[in-house]
This record gives C-alpha cells, structure tokens and sequence, in this order.
C-alpha cells in the first residue's frame, strides 16, 4: 500500500493546530502531508496580532516551534495560494502550478474581512486589519498621517483603534450598531466601555454607518457618515467583520452555507468526505461559523482524531462564545448566554459609571448561572466561565459585587467541579492542570494558558505553590500596587500597611529585607519626610540607615554632592583636608564626583559636620534616589556646544535630589550631539540642539546596557523640566522593586509610545496629579545629613558600639596601597574570635 | 521626651553566669539592631522585633567576616523572627543563629533578660 497524501490548504491559526494534532497520533509517520500557506510566512499568533505594535516582532508570533516541519516531515510552501480544486481527480493546484494529489483534503482557510462596498473603499489609505503585512502597511502609511477612522466598534475595531491611537493618529471609531461591541456586550456593558474609551481620547460615533470614502488625488481625504456629517481623515480601516473563505469550496462544489461557510458534519467533514473543513471557514452542524480561534480548535482535533481513525468522540457539536480582552487597556468580558435569550431568566446587574464598571449575570429561575457580560473588572471571568451551567456556591449578587461591598465571597477555584474548562482555548480542565506542579509545566503540558491567557490567574490559583507576583513572602502586591494602596489610603506606617495588606500568614509580623526597603522609600517618596525618624528607621537597608554606602569590612564611604560635576577650587580642598584629617581612600568616581572611603560608623558625624560646614550635602550614593546628573562644558567653553549644559544639569540635580524612587536614577545633559556626557546611557539624559533640548529616556549602563529613547525634541527649559517631572512620578508610581527606567520601560505595555501618551499628551488625565507630586518633592527637600547633625537624637546611633560609644570598632583596618589604605582582609578571615564558631 | 516610667536595662550573658549590660531598652528602635563589645572582644547584634522581643546573635557576619550583623534588617518568616546581613543578604534566625540560607552555617546565640 502506499502512503496516503494529506494535503492542508490554510496555515493559520487552526491549520497549524491541525499539523500538531496529527503530530500528536503519529499520523506523521504514517503519511504524507502537504501545506499550502497563502501568506509570506508560516502560521502566527493571530489572536495577539496587536502586540506587534507593543514591540513583538513576527518572529515573537510565530506559531510553529523551530524544526516542527523538519521534524515530522511536513512539506510546507508559503506564499503559495491554492487555487482549485478537483475533486474528481483528487488534486488540487496552487498558483505556483504545483499539482498535488491527495487522499484527505483539509481546508483551513479562515476568513476575510468583510469591507462594505461603498463608493472610495479602495483608495490609497484605505486598509483591513487581519495579517501582519496588513499591519506593516498601517505603520508605513500611518507615518504621514495624523488621522485615522475605523469603521466597525467591535472586538477587533476596537482593536485596531487602540493600535491607531498608539500609533499617535487622532483616532475615530465608526459603528453601525448603537453600542461599541454589539456581539459581546449587553448596552449598559456598552455605555460603560463608551465612556472609558472616550475617556482615553478616542472619538467614538455609534449608530453611525459610512457612506463613503472621500478621497482627493486617489487618497482617502475623509468620510462621509449616514447621519449626513462628514469626517477629515487621513486613513481608513474596515473592520465590519468577518467572511467566512468559502470560495474553493463553491467553485468545486461542496455544498456552502446560504450566508457563506463550508458546511461540514460533527467530525469537520464536508459533503464530499475526503475533504474536511476546519476554523473560520468552517459552517459548524450546529448551523454557526465560529470566529474565535478555540472552536476552531477543537475542530482541528476532531479532525485529526477523525483521519487518524480514532473514535472522535460526540465530534464538534458546537461550543462557548465566551471571550475575554483588554482592549485599550479596558477589560471586556462575556461568556455562556450573554444576552439572556433563553426565556423566563434573570439579570443581576451591578453598574458603578465613576469606574466604568458594568457586571451582569444571568440566572435562570432556578438559580443556574447562564452567562454574563463584565466590562471595566473582568477578574472573575476565569471563574464564571466555568460555573456556567451549575448553580454557584454563593448567590449571584455577591457575585458581581466588588470585593469589600459585600459579604466577602469565598468563591475560589476550589469551588470549581473537577471537570470545569478551565481554559477554553485549549480545552483544559481543572482536573488536568492539578496533574501539574507549576504554570509553566501547565503550558508546556496542557497548553493551558498559551492562547489568549484570560485563564492563567485561576490557573496559578489551582496550582499547589502558587506562582504570584507578590513582592515577598509578605506581600502578594507588587511594588506598583503597594504605592497605590499606599497613596490611596494615606498610610504612612509599614506596620499599618503590613497588617492590613499583607498576606495573612506574615501580619503582625516582621516584613522581610525585601518589602521593608521598598515600604521604606514607597513610603519616603509619598511623604518625603526625613527618613530615619520613628519606624522608617527600621526600614532602610543599612546604606540608607546611616546615611552612607557599606564597604566590604564594614567601613562607609561618603559621597558629597558636586551637582553638573561642577566644583570650585575651595571646595575640592575642603574635600581634600577632611580625606587627609580621617585618613580616608579617595576616588573620581565614575559619576563626576568624589568618593571618599574607610569611614567607620562614629567618623561619618565628624567627616560630615566639616562638609555640611563647608556647603556640601548628601550625594545619596546609598540611596535608591537621584544619584548624578553628569554634564560636559558645553556652551560656555566648548566651540561646538549650543547650550548652557552645565547650568542645566546643576538645575535638574538640584531639583530632583533627595527623590526616593524604585531604583537609583541617573542623568546627564549634553551640550551639543556630540554627546560628551553620554546621556543616551542614563535614566534620563538631555541632549542640546539648536532649539532648545532633546530629552532621551530609559538608558543604562551597567550589566544590560540600553541606550535611551527619544521621548521629547526641542522642549524650552520648562518643558523640559515640566517633562522630567512627568516621567520621573509616573515611573515611581509603576515600576516594581529594583527596577530601572530601562527595564520598567521594555515592560511597560505599550511601551515608549504608551508613555509618551501618558506623560505628552496626557492620555491617562494623570500628569496634573504627578507635577503636583514632584512640586511636593522639591519644596519639602531638606539635606538628610544637615537634619541628622541638627539633632542629637539621630547622632546617638552613630557608634560603633551601644555599650561603649567612644570605642572605634577594631575588626576595621587599614593597611597601606599606592600612597592611600585599602581594607586590611587578613583580619576578616582569621578568626580572631573563638565561641563565635559555628554550633 | 521624658516619661515617668522606670527604665529597663538589657543585658546578654557572654558566657554562663556572667552577665553584661547592653542598653537601655527603650534605644533599640523594633526591627533594628545595635552593636555590644563584650568583655572578650568578641561583639554581639542585639535586636528587638515589634512584639518587643529581645534577642542576642554574634555580630560577626561568617559569610564576609565583617562585624556587621547588627546592621541589618530584622524580617519574620513563619513567625520567627530573622536578621539580614547587610553585606550579602544571608539570613540568620535570631533563636537559634542558623543561617536559612546554607545548612552549614551558623552564629553564636547569647541568652538576653531585661531587668
Ligand atoms: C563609586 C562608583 C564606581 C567608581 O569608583 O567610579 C560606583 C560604585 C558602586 N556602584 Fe556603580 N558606581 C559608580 C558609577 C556607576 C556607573 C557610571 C555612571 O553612573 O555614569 C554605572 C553605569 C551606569 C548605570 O547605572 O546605568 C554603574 C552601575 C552600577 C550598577 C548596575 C546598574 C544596572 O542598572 O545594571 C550597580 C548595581 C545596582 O545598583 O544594583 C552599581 C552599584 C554600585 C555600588 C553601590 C555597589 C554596592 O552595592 O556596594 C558601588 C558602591 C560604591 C560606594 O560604596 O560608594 N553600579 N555605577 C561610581 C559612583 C558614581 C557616583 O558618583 O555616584
Ligand atoms: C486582530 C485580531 C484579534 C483577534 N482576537 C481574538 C481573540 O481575542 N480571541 C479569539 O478567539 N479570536 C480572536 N481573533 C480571531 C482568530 O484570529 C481566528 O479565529 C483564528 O485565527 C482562526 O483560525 P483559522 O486558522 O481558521 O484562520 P486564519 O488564522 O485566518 O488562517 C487561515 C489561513 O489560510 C490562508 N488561506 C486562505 N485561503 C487560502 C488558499 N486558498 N490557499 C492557501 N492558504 C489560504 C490565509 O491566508 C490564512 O493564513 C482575532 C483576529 C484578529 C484579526
Ligand atoms: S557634547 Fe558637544 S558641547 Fe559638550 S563638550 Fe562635547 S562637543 Fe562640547
Ligand atoms: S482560556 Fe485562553 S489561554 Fe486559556
């Protein structure tokens, strides 16, 4: 006998899924398979098509794991349409004029995206949004344009809106229907996630249609709306939905749905049964086309067991329309019986139009749970899900309720029955995530949790050690979330905020060396008080706590301010008599100042009074604060330098001294482009130009070195520092724990141009609030060392010992190096103390 | 701030028997702690938590050699309480001196009574 030939034509989404299903029952070995893949490039992740614009590469989307093909010995041709089919002589032709024979014919084509033939649709400007090369062509076009309009407010209008606004167009939505999201969402669910999205600036028109496309020299100029209005735009994208790709299949003759789709049975088969139709393009036998990628699928698995000759079960007999998105950042959710259409059932509706929040169940008579719509809080959606169709442990009002306005709901996962789909993509249950130890066994098992990834919080909720994202044992809130709460609720005490937030097991407990820094300078960056008086004290890391940075031996190093790096000569030999008078090591370092080395505890008060005595203060080099803003000469001596560098970085230094952040920040202004300060390597670094400064953001030195982004061109002084002020809170505000600008901004979803909405153009109606945050800052900044000097009290811990406190500490020692000391080791290691050994 | 109360003194036993005076009480902030020279020359890290408990470690951190324990942040996990050496961040459990991060690796506990 020889090998059977399988022939897929379609490698999406489902098509792809197909192949591993096959993989899977080793139908691999046993026949031929052969692809046909319309785009340029192999399957990707359609669903998460718009995390291109948040920096995934297509690469990133790539469906198919390196050697998939190789390894099973698929033959695939992209950019190689089928074109017919014959199904008398059982091949099909590709538009390359390859011929392929085949036994088993498997369609997977997908859809279309379906554009209204009004008059204009095909001008320049005009666009679809379904495939990567669709969202290249946005980009390229984009780049011209400042407006944009979508015709079409649902799932994926909406998506390709917000990808229209991150791309910075002044951005219109255009639905027909009167709400955005018509399929999905009921209309009070609408008007919530109207008003949110207005609230980011998107204009939205509904129970609007488009009557035309206005175009000027062959381009879209504008669009004329059924309300009579007229709309300018530069760019148009159709999103009114979806066609089913049915054409092979009529032109052969399979039998097609009347409104399009390949009518298939419960195992995918067509009417003629060596041809199988799976996903979009597929009429389901229970009468609908599925356009969401987990039917599609189960389909290809149902098809696979079918070819494989396994018994397939009931087939696919239909399944869940349930989705979950973050749009815009707003969370949308609706599953089982959204719209309450099975008769005699009850709506349980909470609504809060402040938040934008819009939650509604619906409940038969007899108190089964049969779908729901949340917008604005869609967190409970990986529960709800799964107690569609059972009768829920609590009652539905305590359901939908925030947490805190009601009974608090015991509801977790483990109220869930054991065969509950957990993940709908991937048609996972709890029963088979318990077989698993962690999330990413999960994934790599299950698959669970690698589609639209709405399923992975009950996911880490049913695993054994449960995965958080707490800061530390103490906390599952991140460091951003503390800073909320935190401000929010006024707190100023990291007892209160540890009893009252932290995880049961750790209240009225210690905290731990991880959360009580962070609460520290959370704390020290809301209040902006001294930071060593009361239970702040006991939150600093020693640096912090004495004002100064821990050498090796247990001896500091004390690092004065010498803001821009700019120094006179009486100060540089002020520095220089007190390193003389204490014997301490001295160094440039690599920040435009000096470091002096090899104080011990009860010498920083005395090296301190001589610098406080002559103008100097802190440096901060302990802190997670400001540490330099490094500057070249610039303008007033360099023949190249266009502005007055030096009296800038003095400026920003002096300003944001003292600001206590998630990490240390770093800063440098240059006078011209040639860049001598190297600001493109700092937190934020500022580059002259002819016009006034250019301010780059993000860079780092350091281990991962990342050069900075443009944020800003040609800011006035003001602007400039307005800006900074910007950046500087909202990065304090959502940055986790020992993250710096570089980091937090390659996670930050939506990136720099995310950012840049929040901190330019003011998306989030936030910036108000941060330059009032930084305005707080700069007018309550004291010298900590001043301060500390000032006061006897504070004095008091700076000794060596408590019982002796003249006593200099002995185990600290010099010994001599190149004309200066350097710490004497040989006493560290040398046991110099019996009864101190291990037990 | 002066109070009418009368002050309590800390005191931690070197070896058995003998007892050394560290503080006033009321100096140690919670959560932190200070440095004791004892008799020997040998140096103790003396703690208070929040409940007001007091403990006595070695001050020597065995990780770096440095006399430094006494610097670092006090932190409970499962209820007990621990220091973090301030150097390299290992952590020592104030009851017993294990170190929770390496099995093999211990400091010296001193009893402490307040009087
Ligand atoms: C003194 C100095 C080296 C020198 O002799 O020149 C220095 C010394 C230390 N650096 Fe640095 N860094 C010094 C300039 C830099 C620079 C250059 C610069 O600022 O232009 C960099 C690269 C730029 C950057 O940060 O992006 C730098 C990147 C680091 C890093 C890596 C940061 C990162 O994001 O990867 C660390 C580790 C950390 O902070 O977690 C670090 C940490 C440290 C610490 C704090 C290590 C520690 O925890 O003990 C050192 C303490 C010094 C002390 O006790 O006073 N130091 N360090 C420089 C002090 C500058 C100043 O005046 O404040
Ligand atoms: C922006 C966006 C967001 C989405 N978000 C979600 C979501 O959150 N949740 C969800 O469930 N679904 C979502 N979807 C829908 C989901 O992507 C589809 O349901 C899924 O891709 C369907 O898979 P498929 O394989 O059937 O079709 P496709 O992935 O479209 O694959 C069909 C492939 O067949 C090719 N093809 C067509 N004709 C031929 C031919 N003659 N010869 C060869 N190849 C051919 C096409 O070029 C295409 O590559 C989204 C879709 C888009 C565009
Ligand atoms: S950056 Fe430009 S202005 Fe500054 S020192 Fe270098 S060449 Fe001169
Ligand atoms: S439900 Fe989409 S990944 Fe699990």
């Amino acid at each position: 006998m020889t090998t059977p030939t399988i022939v897929l034509v379609g490698h999406g989404m489902v098509g792809q899924r197909f192949l591993e299903a096959l993989a899977d029952r080793g139908v691999t070995g046993r026949a031929r398979i052969v692809v046909l893949c319309e785009e340029p490039r192999p399957a990707y992740d359609r669903v998460q098509l718009t995390s291109y614009f948040s920096g995934r590469t297509p690469d990133d989307l790539s469906m198919v794991e390196a050697g998939f093909m190789e390894k099973h010995g698929i033959e695939l041709y992209v950019g190689d349409p089928a074109e017919t089919i014959d199904r008398e002589a059982r091949t099909v032709t590709a538009r390359s004029g390859r011929v392929l024979a085949y036994d088993t014919l498997v369609l997977a084509t997908g859809s279309y995206p379906f554009v209204p033939p009004v008059p204009g649709k095909d001008a320049r400007g005009c666009f679809v949004y379904r495939t990567i090369e669709d969202l290249l062509a946005i980009e390229e076009y984009a780049r011209t344009a400042t407006t944009g309009a979508v015709v079409g407010g649902g799932l994926l209008g909406l998506e390709a809106a917000g990808a229209l606004k991150g791309l910075g167009l002044d951005t219109h939505v255009v639905e027909f229907a009167p709400r955005l999201m018509p399929v999905q969402v009921d209309e009070g669910g609408g008007a919530a996630l109207l008003r949110t999205i207005e609230k980011m600036g998107l204009t939205v028109h509904t129970g609007t249609g488009t009557q035309e496309v206005v175009t000027a020299d062959g381009a879209v100029s504008g669009m004329k709306l059924s309300d009579g209005s007229e709309l300018a735009t530069d760019m148009v994208v159709f999103s009114a939905g979806v066609r089913p790709r049915d054409q092979l299949a009529r032109d052969c003759g399979l039998d097609v749905g009347e409104r399009g789709g390949i009518a298939v049975d419960e195992l995918c088969r067509t009417s003629d049964p060596a041809v199988f139709a799976i996903g979009e393009c597929a009429l389901a036998s229970d009468g609908r086309v599925y356009g969401l990628v987990a039917p599609g699928y189960e389909m290809a698995q149902t098809a696979a067991a079918a070819i494989a000759g396994e018994g397939a079960g009931d087939g696919f007999t239909g399944a869940d329309m349930s989705t979950k998105l973050k749009l815009l950042g707003v969370d949308v959710a609706s599953f089982g019986d959204a719209h309450g259409t099975a008769g005699d059932c009850l709506d349980v509706v909470y609504s809060d139009s402040r938040s934008g929040v819009y939650k509604k169940l619906v409940v038969s008579a007899d108190g089964v749970l049969l779908g729901g719509v949340l917008v604005g809080d869609a967190e409970q959606y990986g529960l709800l899900r799964p107690l569609t169709g059972t009768v829920p442990p609590v009652s539905p009002e305590q359901l939908v309720l925030p947490a805190g306005a009601g009974a608090p709901v015991a509801l977790g996962p483990s109220a869930l029955p054991d065969d509950a789909v957990i993940c709908s993509c991937h048609n996972v249950t709890k029963h088979a995530i318990g077989q698993c130890e962690s999330l990413a066994e999960v994934k790599k098992c299950t698959k669970a949790g690698t589609g639209c990834g709405s399923c992975v919080k009950v996911i880490e909720k049913l695993l054994p050690a449960p995965t958080d994202e707490g800061l530390c044992g103490c906390f599952s809130y991140t460091r951003s979330e503390l800073y909320e709460i935190a401000r929010t609720l006024r707190l100023t005490s990291f007892a209160a905020l540890l009893d009252s937030h932290g995880r049961e097991e750790a209240r009225g407990g210690e905290g731990c060396e991880v959360c009580k820094p962070t609460v520290g300078s959370i704390l020290a960056s809301l209040n902006n008080g001294y930071i060593l008086d009361g239970e702040q004290a006991s939150l600093q890391d020693t640096n912090d706590h004495f004002l100064a940075n821990m050498q090796r031996n247990g001896s500091y190093s004390v690092v004065p301010r010498i803001p821009g790096g700019e120094i006179t000569p009486d100060k540089l030999i002020v520095i220089g008599e007190v390193a003389r008078d204490f014997g301490l090591y001295t160094k440039i370092t690599g920040g435009q100042r000096i470091d002096l080395f090899g104080a011990r505890v009860d010498q920083l008060p005395s090296i301190w009074t001589r610098l406080v005595d002559a103008g100097f203060e802190s440096g901060h080099a302990y802190g997670k604060a400001l540490r330099t803003v490094k500057s070249c000469v610039g303008q007033t001596w360099c023949r190249y330098g266009v502005q007055d560098s030096v009296r800038m970085a003095i400026r920003l230094e002096l300003r944001y001294r003292g600001l206590r952040a998630p990490h240390k920040l770093k800063s440098a202004v240059s006078g011209c482009a040639r860049e001598c300060a190297e600001a493109q390597s700092k937190d934020f670094g500022i580059i002259a130009t002819a016009n006034g400064w250019n301010l780059y953001v993000g860079g780092n030195g350091g281990a991962t070195p990342r050069h900075a982004d443009l944020l800003a061109q040609d800011l006035s002084d003001a602007e400039l520092v307005r800006l900074i002020d910007r950046f500087l809170m909202f990065y304090i505000r959502t940055a986790d724990r020992l993250e710096r600008t570089s980091t937090w901004l390659e996670r930050l979803e939506g990136g720099l141009d995310h950012l840049r909405d929040v901190v330019v153009h003011d998306s989030l109606g936030l910036c108000d609030e941060l330059e009032a945050l930084m305005a707080a800052h700069v007018a309550g900044y004291r010298d900590e060392w001043a301060e500390t000097l000032d006061d006897p009290e504070r004095l008091r811990r700076f000794v060596s010992f408590v019982n002796a406190p003249g006593a200099p500490d002995p185990s600290v020692r010099f010994v001599p190096e190149r004309d200066q000391i350097k710490p004497d080791l040989t006493i560290l290691t040398i046991g110099t103390l019996e009864g101190a050994t291990s037990r | 701030m002066t109070t009418m109360t009368t002050t309590t003194t800390l005191e931690l036993s070197p070896s058995p028997g003998s007892w050394v005076a560290v503080c006033e009480e009321a100096r140690l902030i919670p959560g932190r702690g200070v440095a004791a020279l004892l008799p020997d020359g040998r140096q103790a890290a003396v703690f208070r938590d929040r409940s007001g408990r007091t403990y006595a470690i070695d001050n020597r951190d065995p990780f770096t050699g440095a006399q430094v324990l006494s610097r670092g942040l006090v932190g409970s996990a499962g209820g007990r309480a621990f220091v973090a050496s301030p150097l390299l961040k290992q952590r020592f459990d104030l009851e017993t001196g294990r170190c929770l991060d390496d099995d093999e690796v211990a400091v010296a506990v001193y009893p402490v009574r307040s009087i």
